[in-house]
């Protein structure tokens, strides 16, 4: 497992090495006019931030699944002590839940494009309260695996789904808090779409990549 | 717009500077200020650091005199000395410190691109020290594990701090991964979004390409160690076993079930190792401007040096099992971490010789930041060396207990940033306060400093060679294979300590002294290229470059350029009319 890690760790290196290297290849210490243009960013900063996180996202869940897979393989025999638990039912209803959030959270973003601040308010209000819903619902599920038979600390995948799904929630949290911050702007009467476009745009791909990543957590947490 | 760069807002900067105190100098978003808080909490509680090895090395060179020197406490200072210079020092100096002093200026922007969140940064990084500190006076102590607080010792009761301790430890390392997350994000951003006009990334001085790339490591890697603080939480305090075996302790049988040690060292050392090159890139970085610019001469290779610290910044990831040869994992598996070990030393040592190359027939200028440049090259030559030891499967069984490693791992990764930081510090003081430190103790705490390292390390590794054990609190006559001499060595090896830290406080007055009487500097002493040198003002004030942005021509190193009018041309001079085309690189045309 750790070397698919190191594979995986490689493979990015020699991607980013090859997406930089026409970049790489200029020889500076020859005179050459200014691209004057050249610094104007492309891309918006905060979107790019937001990108940098996702891959910090990224590598923390892949650390965390990546533990998983290792614990579930330690020990023989007696010291073996991966018993799988029957995931709650519950949770598919949850993932229809956050899928349904993203579908929403798109919606936002597609009218905030259109400069449709009345629409963009109630798809980001919808795709919140979906979110919320699907954190209760996840609230449902610990409680009801807290009350199961097999419920003790030593099992090792009862522990993970603990601490994946909070590690998970948490990151729907911090999305959260800047959502809330994004209804109350748009909810003010002198604000414009443009006002909160960025905002919404970057809630929407947050909102997406944390769906991605609960997908993943599903499947694994079913597959095994 | 929030989303509109900094770099482009050229008037906003300068109507928008903060006029109250608190709001200049503590709860600032100025990076400059940022940037000397972060210096000044990673130094005060690196000196702690010092003082606690003072403490061991009084302990290993004169046993049985210090009677407050405890068993317990001695693992507690092993501990507390560790996690304290990797972590919350050099992590924090590189990046909280010269990255965010030198990132903007050297890039030509005004500020951060978040700089809410730069300053965020900085207050959780204190939490997280001031959460370190809490560890000293909890019941028991802080954690005495060791500095890579192993399970199932870490957690057991026999380890002195084995409750609060490693509690308040791990969620203060927590809390420090926060901190960082928030300062790399701004740093990486910084650099791809916010350069001035004309600054390529190819233009860039190696000191950012050192500090960006060590950013992206640290972003990548420190969740590695985030995952495993919150699992050894959970162990310790909900009594999981992630990590925690079924295990009989002082007589008792634990709760723990199957639980994974090894899992806990790969999980460290997937963030361990890429520590050691966000420590070591900026310092690589670092070093590069410091030799060209005191030797008056184009860096060698530039184009090379950055490949390599992207090479190594890639190889970092797939090395971290080196470490590990003696844990007890599928012996296989070192051969795999042997072979990319070896492999790292190819881009090194093409720095190490582009270094050399770069002196080589240089207008040397042996200042103070010079001597601590070179001086690093020395110490880390040195201890890349013995890595090529500890690197090999078979060789490193035998020393991997010894002060072989300790000697090692203090050399390359102790001694060799520290003296970076001591050369920068020299080099940028003037730019941060507008006056020079003292030269002349300077040379003195350069040459105190340097040897004095020597006389401390270079004996470890003969008490590794003999195979005197690391970890132990004491040697008593009872161990046969030690001998005599090994005790006369330590109390050497601790005399020469007590010297060298001694010596740091020549620096830490020089610092305080030239603050007021150093001779004023002017913007520019070194006559360097870069564009932090050619602020309008020194110190720079709040937005950096007066009401227009610097516009870049040129390379950082263009020194002694065959018909320039002096032995430097800053980034952003305009071309020359009759410039020769490209460089000749000391080839007469």
């Amino acid at each position: 497992m750790s070397l698919t890690a190191a594979y995986i760790a490689l493979a990015t290196g020699v991607l980013v090495w090859a997406l930089l290297v026409s970049r790489l290849r200029v020889r500076p210490w020859e005179a050459r006019p200014v691209p004057v243009a050249a610094s104007e960013p492309h891309v918006p900063s905060a979107k790019v931030g937001l990108w940098v996180f996702l891959a910090v996202i990224t590598s923390l869940f892949a650390l965390f699944i990546s533990a998983y897979y290792m614990r579930m393989g330690h020990g023989h025999g007696p010291t073996h002590d991966w018993s799988p638990i029957a995931e709650p039912r519950v949770l598919w209803l949850n993932s229809a839940l956050l899928i349904l959030a993203s579908l929403a959270m798109q919606w936002a973003k597609a009218s905030v494009q259109r400069a449709d601040l009345r629409s963009t308010r109630d798809g980001l209000l919808l795709g919140g309260l979906l979110t919320l819903a699907f954190l209760g619902g996840q609230l449902h599920a610990w409680r009801e695996l807290g009350q199961t038979d097999f419920f003790t600390p030593q099992n090792p995948a009862l522990a993970f789904f603990y601490v994946l799904t909070v590690v998970h929630g948490a990151h729907l949290l911090g999305g959260l808090y800047v959502w809330t911050r994004t209804v109350a702007r748009s909810a003010r009467s002198n604000t414009e779409a443009i006002d909160v476009r960025m905002s919404v745009e970057l809630c929407t791909v947050y909102w997406h990549y944390l769906l991605f990543v609960w997908l993943v957590l599903f499947a694994l947490l079913l597959s095994t | 717009m929030s989303f509109i760069a900094i770099a482009d807002r050229d008037q906003e900067h300068v109507l928008h500077e903060p006029q109250s105190f608190i709001r200049k100098y503590v709860w600032s978003q100025d990076h400059k200020v940022i940037a000397i808080q972060y210096a000044a909490v990673a130094i005060s509680i690196g000196v702690l650091a010092v003082v606690m090895s003072m403490m061991m090395r009084l302990q290993l060179g004169f046993p049985d005199t210090f009677s407050l020197i405890e068993p317990e406490r001695y693992y507690q200072f092993i501990t507390m000395h560790g996690m304290i210079m990797v972590i919350y020092l050099l992590t924090a100096l590189f990046l909280g410190g010269f990255g965010n002093l030198l990132i903007p200026l050297m890039c030509g922007a005004r500020d951060m691109v978040f700089p809410y969140m730069n300053m965020l940064s900085f207050w959780v990084y204190l939490l997280a020290v001031l959460v370190l500190l809490a560890g000293l006076f909890a019941p028991g102590g802080p954690t005495g594990a060791g500095w890579t607080l192993y399970p199932p010792q870490s957690v057991l009761p026999g380890t002195p701090g084995a409750t609060w301790g490693v509690i308040l430890m791990l969620v203060s390392l927590a809390i420090f991964i926060v901190a960082f997350t928030m300062g790399g994000l701004n740093y990486v951003t910084t650099v791809l979004q916010a350069r001035c006009s004309g600054m390529t990334l190819m233009r860039m001085p190696l000191s950012v390409w050192g500090i960006f790339t060590a950013s992206v490591l640290g972003l990548l890697a420190f969740p590695a160690l985030f995952v495993s603080a919150i699992m050894m939480l959970l162990d310790n305090v909900v009594g999981t076993s992630f990590f925690m075996p079924a295990i009989v302790s002082l007589g008792e049988q634990t709760n723990y079930s199957g639980g994974s040690p090894l899992l806990f060292q790969h999980l460290f050392w997937f963030f361990g190792h890429p520590e050691v090159y966000i420590v070591a890139l900026p310092a690589f970085g670092v070093v590069s401007d410091l030799l060209s610019t005191h030797a008056r001469k184009n860096i060698f290779g530039y184009r090379m040096m950055v490949w390599a610290i992207l090479a190594i910044g890639c190889l970092s990831f797939v090395v971290w099992a080196h470490h590990m040869y003696i844990s007890g994992m599928n012996p296989y598996f070192g051969f795999f971490f042997a072979t990319t070990t070896l492999i790292i030393a190819v881009p090194t040592a093409i720095k190490v010789y582009n270094w050399i190359l770069t002196i080589w027939r240089g207008d040397v200028h042996l200042t103070t930041p010079m001597l601590f440049a070179i001086g690093f090259i020395f110490t880390f030559i040195n201890g890349g060396l013995t890595g090529l030891f500890l690197g090999n499967v078979t060789v490193d069984v035998p020393l991997s207990g010894t002060y072989f490693v300790v000697a090692h791992f203090h050399m390359v990764m102790g001694v060799s940033p520290v003296l970076v930081v001591f050369g920068a510090i020299y080099h940028w003081y003037p730019k941060v306060t507008g006056r020079m430190l003292n030269e002349t103790l300077g040379k003195a705490h350069f040459w105190i400093t340097f040897l004095g390292a020597y006389a401390i390390f270079l004996p470890m590794h003969y008490l590794g060679i003999m195979g005197v054990p690391r970890r132990y609190y004491a040697y008593p006559e009872s161990i046969d294979f030690i001998p005599a001499s090994a005790a006369e060595l330590n109390q050497w090896i601790s005399v020469a300590a007590m010297i060298v830290a001694a010596a740091q406080l020549l620096f830490l007055f020089n610092v305080f002294w030239s603050l007021r009487h150093g001779a004023p500097s002017g913007p520019n002493p070194w006559r360097a290229t870069t564009l932090e040198w050619q602020t309008p003002d020194t110190p720079p004030k709040h937005g950096n470059w007066g009401k227009q942005l610097p516009v870049v021509h040129r390379w950082a190193y263009d020194y002694n350029v065959p018909g320039a009018a002096e032995d430097f041309i800053p980034q952003n001079a305009p071309p020359m009319e009759d410039a020769p085309k490209g460089r000749d690189h000391g080839v007469k045309a």
